[in-house]
């Protein structure tokens, strides 16, 4: 953002922008498509609209949520060792920990890695596809959009993808392991995820949530 | 990019009279509490949350410690039953010569929650204090702690994948011991704490710097 605002000029609020996180304040100006906005101050990227993104990020998000459904349920690792043969699903992992207190931890552990990403999904599908197909924005969409970015950083799939590959390598010499369909789901799931997150630009979901019609 | 303007012309939203919502960057006057937006609570400064940040990172800590101290791990096979904690565990297999795993769980599980502890105590001191030093590699630093502290939670993931996987009747078996809860809890915590942090605070001095009244 170049346009630093003046603060001698009586700019109406709605002509600002300001950091989020460094309280640096603009005067709006949406780049153009493919360009980023960036705050001069701390380089936090305010603006970023893609072309197309909101098509992109319903595909990207329809994907997530059959591969979260498929990884968790099918199994995504196998084992043998001498003939004793065990194979584990993502819910099986999750409530490896289900005795007396570290049952909390099975709980927070499915949560961070199924049921916080499915419902991110379900939030983001929620608010753009009437945004896409220029709609009147779903009830209570801005809220759903405030929680979906809340719950960001409680999403972790990607982690226990990495934490797949670490315990491998901690077993592999006890024992034969194998890859069962969902390990190949979720690493999938890992380049969406991440994929999703490259496409979207929140400001550009704010501004369309506040002016359906506009763009 | 758009790097060209002279930084010290900038302006924080709070010498404007002006305060912003952090979920969707807009502006109000100064006093809204709520964004008409998007329905987030709005403050221009949480100078309260100097107190949420350390009322999280003592919880942190204190979780930290058993964490290191109860074993993570009790691995069960044919002839012996053995309990490891996190830094045993890494050196066992360092012994086995897996260094790069060792590598990565001392890098993940002790380096990375330390450095997180001492870098948010770091944040939370300097905004109080007066002097105004590098506020670049502050945010810089903020971001790190923000990006990488949800990484710690890999050790956690990883016993849970060992413990339901290896499960082979008397041949072996794995089971998580009572630091991995202490160990989550920590992680939750030490995210709580740098959530808290409220990063616009870490440019307030700077600001009052260049204010030539
Ligand atoms: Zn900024
Ligand atoms: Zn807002």
């Amino acid at each position: 953002m170049k346009d630093i605002a003046d603060p001698d000029l009586d700019v109406s609020l709605t002509e600002l922008i300001v950091c989020p996180h460094c309280d640096a304040v603009y005067r709006l100006k949406v780049p153009e498509m493919g360009e980023k906005a960036i705050c001069q101050r701390c380089n936090a990227v305010l603006i970023a609209p893609r072309r197309k993104a909101g098509l992109k990020i319903i595909a990207i998000s329809l994907a997530t949520f059959f591969l979260i459904l498929g990884a968790a349920f099918f199994p995504f690792l196998n084992i043998d060792a001498a003939g004793n043969k065990n194979s584990v699903s993502v819910i099986d992992a999750a409530f490896a920990f289900s005795s007396g207190p570290l049952l909390l931890l099975a709980l927070a552990t499915a949560g961070l890695i199924l049921f916080v990403p499915l419902i991110r999904v379900v939030l983001t599908l929620y608010v753009l596809v009437p945004i896409v197909l220029d709609l009147p924005p779903a009830r209570h969409a801005m809220d759903a959009f405030r929680f979906s970015e809340a719950l960001r950083p409680w999403s972790m799939a990607e982690i226990f993808a990495l934490g797949c590959a670490v315990a491998l390598v901690k077993i592999a010499d006890l024992a034969t392991v194998g890859f069962g369909p969902a390990f190949w789901m979720f690493g999938g799931l890992v380049v969406l995820v991440v994929g999703q997150d490259s496409f979207m630009c929140r400001w550009s979901v704010w501004n369309s949530l506040e002016h359906p019609n506009k763009s | 990019m758009e790097f060209s303007g002279t930084s010290q012309q900038i302006l924080s939203a709070r010498e404007m009279g002006i305060v912003a919502c952090t979920r969707c960057t807009k502006a109000w006057p100064m006093g809204t509490q709520t964004c008409a937006r998007c329905g987030h609570k709005m403050v221009s400064r949480d100078f309260g949350s100097l107190q949420r940040v350390w009322a999280f990172w003592i919880m942190g800590l204190m979780c930290y410690v058993p964490a290191n101290t109860y074993p993570m791990l009790q691995t069960r096979t044919l002839f012996q039953s053995d309990e490891s904690t996190i830094v045993g565990g890494a050196v066992e297999l360092a012994q086995h010569g897996a260094f790069g795993i060792a590598f990565i769980i001392l890098l993940a599980s002790v380096a990375i929650p330390l450095a997180k502890f001492w870098a948010i105590a770091f944040l939370a001191v300097s905004v109080k204090s007066r002097r105004a030093t590098a506020n670049h590699s502050r945010q810089i630093m903020y971001e790190v702690v923000e990006y990488i502290g949800r990484w710690s939670m890999i050790d956690i993931f990883v016993v849970a994948i060992l413990s339901s996987l290896v499960q082979l009747n008397t041949l072996a078996s794995i089971n998580p011991g009572p630091a991995s809860m202490f160990f989550a809890l920590s992680v939750i915590f030490t995210m709580l704490s740098a959530q808290a942090f409220d990063s616009r605070m870490i440019w307030d001095e700077q600001a009052k710097d260049e204010d030539p009244s």
